[in-house]
């Protein structure tokens, strides 16, 4: 594999008052509307990580609103009265609601639950909407999560990456690998579901390292299991490891048979993929949040660098908390630049996203360039034949998910 | 200083010195023709341009002249002006025709040698054509104000090679001008002047002609009997063309017209011909009412010793190479080229060319002058092939090399020259030995500096004999090589295949004895070079049906990228959209793809290939 590049992308100037257009706004009554929080803290910062995140240290005194850990609360709730300016009345009930970072733990709970209550005060939470947070195992407690889940919180995804010590610290990882357990026990005291992050391809890992990593995760009975392989990312401190040689680059092979002994002890315990990198023990344990994002759904990004989406049009916030929290206290949009997706562009994420899925992509939705190549797919191994044939849907293979580039590039007709 | 020039067409031929440079590319001959030209006044201090005789962008980047010129400059001598042609000359081993005819235009030549290097193997060659020439040769060592210089040792070394004594070796720089004068008394004081009939029909010998867009073919003469007038009609002897003469005239340092060209004078033409071709170097120009009755001697066609096809990389430009390639050749007699179709790199052309410098200049004014990203395969020799039932084949590219019920294969030979300190005897023959090359004789030019000679294959001196010369000995080897007939030959055609697909482009006609080594070195750069496909992708070296080689590309398993959330959509989109105009850039090989890049590389004779790979 190689070194990512991790700019964001380029794009258009954004309107100051991040107003969108009236046929982008349409859409919004028709698709599950979700929130995103962006909370961009973290007590260290990982060597692989190439997330918008900022350590206290990076940021100073923080004597910017918002852009410190006391104040960012009241930052994003600035962010939220804004974006309910822009949508309009149309806007639907939020149906998820994701808390990422970073480490959304650095916040408080409380600090948490408020800036639920003003999704909740500004659009109302639809009936058996999904409230996920991410959480660091250190950072939280039996106490905390019940705070989380009377706030409203549903479901805490915990950031285990490894259960192998030597893998943790090539990770840079500080976790207690104990704390998992004890982490996934009182989210789930509280009534929260729970789902465990992992990393597989870490420089070093053996594939009898991430066997253990699988069966730890599994014998804690998650109701749901990414797995990520691991990237590394350009101006990360593992890139300059990699390119210093002091660290082996991970090889797509290692990683092709990380991929399918994950699959393959997954399944036999119970978890269903239904999107390349995830799985669940139940259909309903799915992560919604994360489904409207393969499948065209509008959402609002808050915090700093977070990307939203509505109508296809797509755009980003300005990265450093800083420049976030000032833009809004001066009542402008956070927007650092958006594109606004042409028709193509449209149906090439269709395709993208929609294949990744275990529910299919309709074959319906193929262009003419890229219908033909469905025959060849299925010769070729990578698309399911019985999917095909019976349910009209191109659906991954095992394999064809490893290969979900190249399945793509010839289903959008590009050889 | 600057004397009263004498007028063309009007000058005696016993005031008139007509001489040339010979000296290897870094010597300093520019350096030292700027110098005379400073020092006769033909050009001032101000209007110097650096190294002005070379004209074109590529020849001033690599030091080095391609085509030659003549500069008309007065000098004074004991109240005498005597008009000196400086004929500049080609200094390289492609081109050795083209310095031929320049020294048959002159009575004279300055052997100028670096004092801090001494002779090498090209300057050695020209010497000795200079001499076949009955030239009178002026000793020159240059540089001298280099602390390296070690002019003792190299006057020793000259005078021993041409037979003076070592105190009759001038010493000049041309960089701070010492010498100069004194060398240009000597010029006029040992060249003898040009002889001819004055009264007999008009003969002059064509050595040069060059392309120009405004004027059109612009030709370069010395008048050897009779002479030349204005508006007159003139033919060309070997073709039987004529024309019309529009302006002739001399340089001096730019085209100054004048009322003709008599004995011994040396200037240009101009016809209003476009094409080069209509006046070849060599050729006699004659009056065309009152025509001599024998050319001057020496003419012979240009004749292409190398061959390559050159391909668009972007096959849309195959018609922008092609009216380059017809430009191109309007300034270049020896460039040859017919169209050829690749099944793996499209539309392009075969092109021959006098040698391998001669194709690197050319593969760079296309890409330079013309924009146009080009593929360059493999450069082969003629191959001349009997078959069992008598008929002869004439192979240009390889990919068309018969198979089977062949008699007899001809390849090719030189006669190379390679002069290098005597610390390397073994390493060269090492070198010669494995390039089947047959020891001819050694000699030694002093005490440490030796002179092999060597009949070699001109397959073997294309591919990469002068880099492997270059890197054994530590760079102090020269090479020069002319052709020398061919030769029978145990060669077989080697055949690369991607899937069981032949790929044409990577044909190649090597020796028997090494054509498994090619196999396996082929192999192993495509394989590195050639990125994984989904399916396995078997590499093979094959003689006939007869594999020799034999490699794997393992299939790709993973491309994905695993993380694919709200943030990472317009990165991933635009990573596919990049990986669409990659696509462009791949040639198809049966189902295998293959990017420009492995071609270009794969071709390449460097062994620069990436290792690492996705």
């Amino acid at each position: 594999m190689a070194i990512m590049p991790s700019a964001p992308p380029d794009g258009d100037p954004a309107p100051a008052d991040g107003h969108l257009p009236d046929d982008a706004l349409a859409t919004l009554p028709d698709r599950p509307f979700g929130v995103y929080v962006h909370v961009p803290f973290c007590s260290v910062r990982c060597g692989y990580c190439d997330f918008n995140t900022y350590t206290l240290r990076e940021l100073g005194d923080g004597t910017m609103a918002g852009a410190s850990i006391d104040t960012f609360a009241q930052a994003a709730t600035a962010e939220i009265d804004q974006a309910a300016g822009v949508l309009g009345p149309t806007t639907p009930a939020v149906s998820t609601v994701f808390v990422g970072g970073g480490t959304p733990t650095m916040l408080t709970a409380e600090d948490l639950v408020t800036v639920l209550d003003r999704i909740r005060e500004v659009w109302g939470l639809a009936d058996g909407a999904e409230v996920t947070t991410e959480a660091n195992p250190d950072s939280v407690t039996p106490e905390s999560l019940a705070t989380l889940a009377a706030g409203g919180f549903t479901r805490v995804s915990l950031g285990m990456q490894s259960a192998v010590p030597h893998v943790l610290t090539t990770l840079e990882r500080t976790h207690d690998p104990a704390n998992v357990a004890r982490a996934v026990d009182a989210a789930r005291a509280a009534g929260l579901q729970v789902s465990l992050d992992l990393i597989y391809g870490t420089p070093g890992e053996s594939l009898a390292d991430w066997r253990t990593s699988l069966e730890t995760a599994i014998a804690l009975a998650p109701d749901h299991i990414s797995a990520y392989a691991l990237v590394v990312e350009e101006g990360t401190k593992m890139a300059a490891a990699v390119r210093r040689g002091d660290l082996p680059l991970p090889t797509d092979d290692d990683e092709a048979d990380k991929y399918e002994l994950a699959d393959e002890i997954l399944t036999a315990a119970g978890y269903g993929w239904y999107e390349v990198s995830n799985w669940a023990r139940r259909d309903d344990a799915r992560c919604r949040h994360n489904i409207a994002y393969w499948a065209g759904g509008n959402w609002w990004g808050v915090g700093p660098g977070a990307h939203s989406h509505v109508g296809g049009v797509r755009w980003w916030n300005v990265r450093h908390p800083r420049a976030w929290a000032g833009r809004l206290s001066s009542g402008e949009s956070p927007a650092q630049a958006r594109e606004v997706l042409t028709a193509e562009q449209r149906h090439e994420e269709r395709v993208l996203l929609g294949s990744r899925l275990a529910e299919g992509l309709p074959i319906a939705d193929l262009d003419d360039a890229g219908r033909p190549a469905v025959a060849g797919l299925i010769a070729d191994g990578l698309i399911d034949a019985t999917r095909a044939v019976r349910d009209r849907s191109v659906v991954l293979t095992g394999r064809g998910r490893l290969l979900a580039d190249t399945v793509v590039r010839r289903l959008l007709g590009w050889g | 200083m600057a004397r009263t020039a004498l007028q063309p067409n009007a000058t005696p031929p016993e005031l008139i010195r007509n001489f040339c440079i010979i000296a290897h590319i870094d010597h300093g001959k520019s350096t030292l023709a700027d110098r005379m030209l400073q020092q006769t006044g033909v050009v001032d201090a101000r209007q110097m341009r650096a190294q002005y005789l070379d004209r074109m962008d590529i020849e001033r980047e690599r030091g080095i002249t391609i085509k030659s010129q003549a500069v008309r400059m007065p000098w004074e001598v004991d109240g005498q002006t005597y008009c000196l042609n400086m004929i500049d000359t080609p200094g390289h081993v492609d081109f050795t025709y083209e310095v031929s005819r320049s020294l048959a235009a002159c009575e004279g030549a300055i052997l100028l040698v670096d004092a801090a290097q001494g002779i090498e193997a090209q300057t050695l060659a020209n010497l000795y054509l200079a001499m076949e020439n009955d030239l009178t040769i002026i000793p020159v060592l240059n540089k001298i104000d280099l602390p390296a210089a070690n002019p003792e040792k190299y006057a020793a070394e000259l005078a021993g090679l041409i037979g003076v004594d070592p105190s009759e070796v001038l010493r000049v720089s041309g960089k701070t001008g010492a010498g100069v004068e004194d060398l240009l008394d000597q010029i006029v004081g040992q060249l003898p002047p040009p002889v001819g009939d004055a009264d007999a029909p008009s003969r002059a010998m064509i050595f040069d002609s060059v392309y120009d867009n405004y004027r059109g073919v612009v030709t370069y003469v010395r008048v050897v009997d009779g002479n030349l007038n204005p508006r007159e009609r003139i033919s060309m002897m070997s073709t039987k063309a004529t024309h019309e003469l529009l302006e002739i005239g001399v340089i001096s340092p730019e085209m100054v017209p004048s009322q003709g060209l008599g004995v011994g004078e040396v200037g240009y033409l101009i016809t209003g011909v476009k094409d080069v071709r209509q006046s070849k170097v060599g050729d006699t120009v004659t009056n065309e009412r009152h025509p001599a009755s024998e050319a001057i001697g020496g003419y012979r066609d240009p004749k292409p010793m190398v061959f390559s096809g050159l391909y668009p990389i972007d096959g849309s430009d195959y018609p922008a190479l092609r009216d380059a390639l017809d430009k191109l050749k309007l300034n270049d007699a020896a460039l040859v080229y017919e169209p050829e179709t690749s099944a793996a790199l499209g539309f392009g052309f075969r092109c021959g060319f006098l040698g391998l410098l001669h194709l690197e200049i050319v593969r760079e004014r296309l890409e330079r002058e013309f924009n146009l990203d080009l593929i360059s395969t493999q450069p082969n020799v003629v191959y001349h092939v009997t078959m069992d039932d008598g008929t002869e084949v004439e192979v240009t590219n390889p990919s068309e090399f018969p198979f089977g019920k062949v008699a007899e294969v001809r390849e090719p030979v030189v006669k190379a020259t390679i002069l290098a300190p005597s610390e390397f005897i073994g390493a060269i023959m090492e070198l010669c030995q494995s390039k089947r090359g047959q020891l001819g004789g050694m000699d030694y030019l002093s005490e440490d500096r030796v002179e092999m000679r060597y009949t070699l294959p001109l397959a073997e001196i294309v591919f990469d004999f002068f880099d492997q010369l270059k890197s054994r000995t530590r760079g102090y080897a020269s090479l020069d090589y002319q052709e020398a007939g061919e030769q029978v030959a145990d060669l077989v055609r080697v055949d690369i295949l991607l899937q069981g697909e032949q790929v044409d482009a990577f044909s190649s006609i090597v020796h028997k004895d090494k054509a498994y080594a090619y196999g396996v070195m082929m192999a192993g750069k495509l394989k590195d070079l050639i990125p994984r496909q989904q399916f396995e992708v078997p590499i093979q070296a094959a003689i006939g049906s007869r594999v020799i080689a034999r490699e794997n590309i393992r299939a790709i398993r993973k491309d994905v990228l695993a993380k694919c959330y709200g943030g990472d959509i317009s990165r991933k989109r635009k990573l596919l959209e990049k990986q669409k105009e990659g696509k462009k850039r791949m040639k198809m090989v049966g189902r295998v793809e293959v990017p420009q890049e492995a071609f270009i590389a794969a071709l390449s004779s460097d062994d620069s290939a990436p290792k690492d790979k996705k």
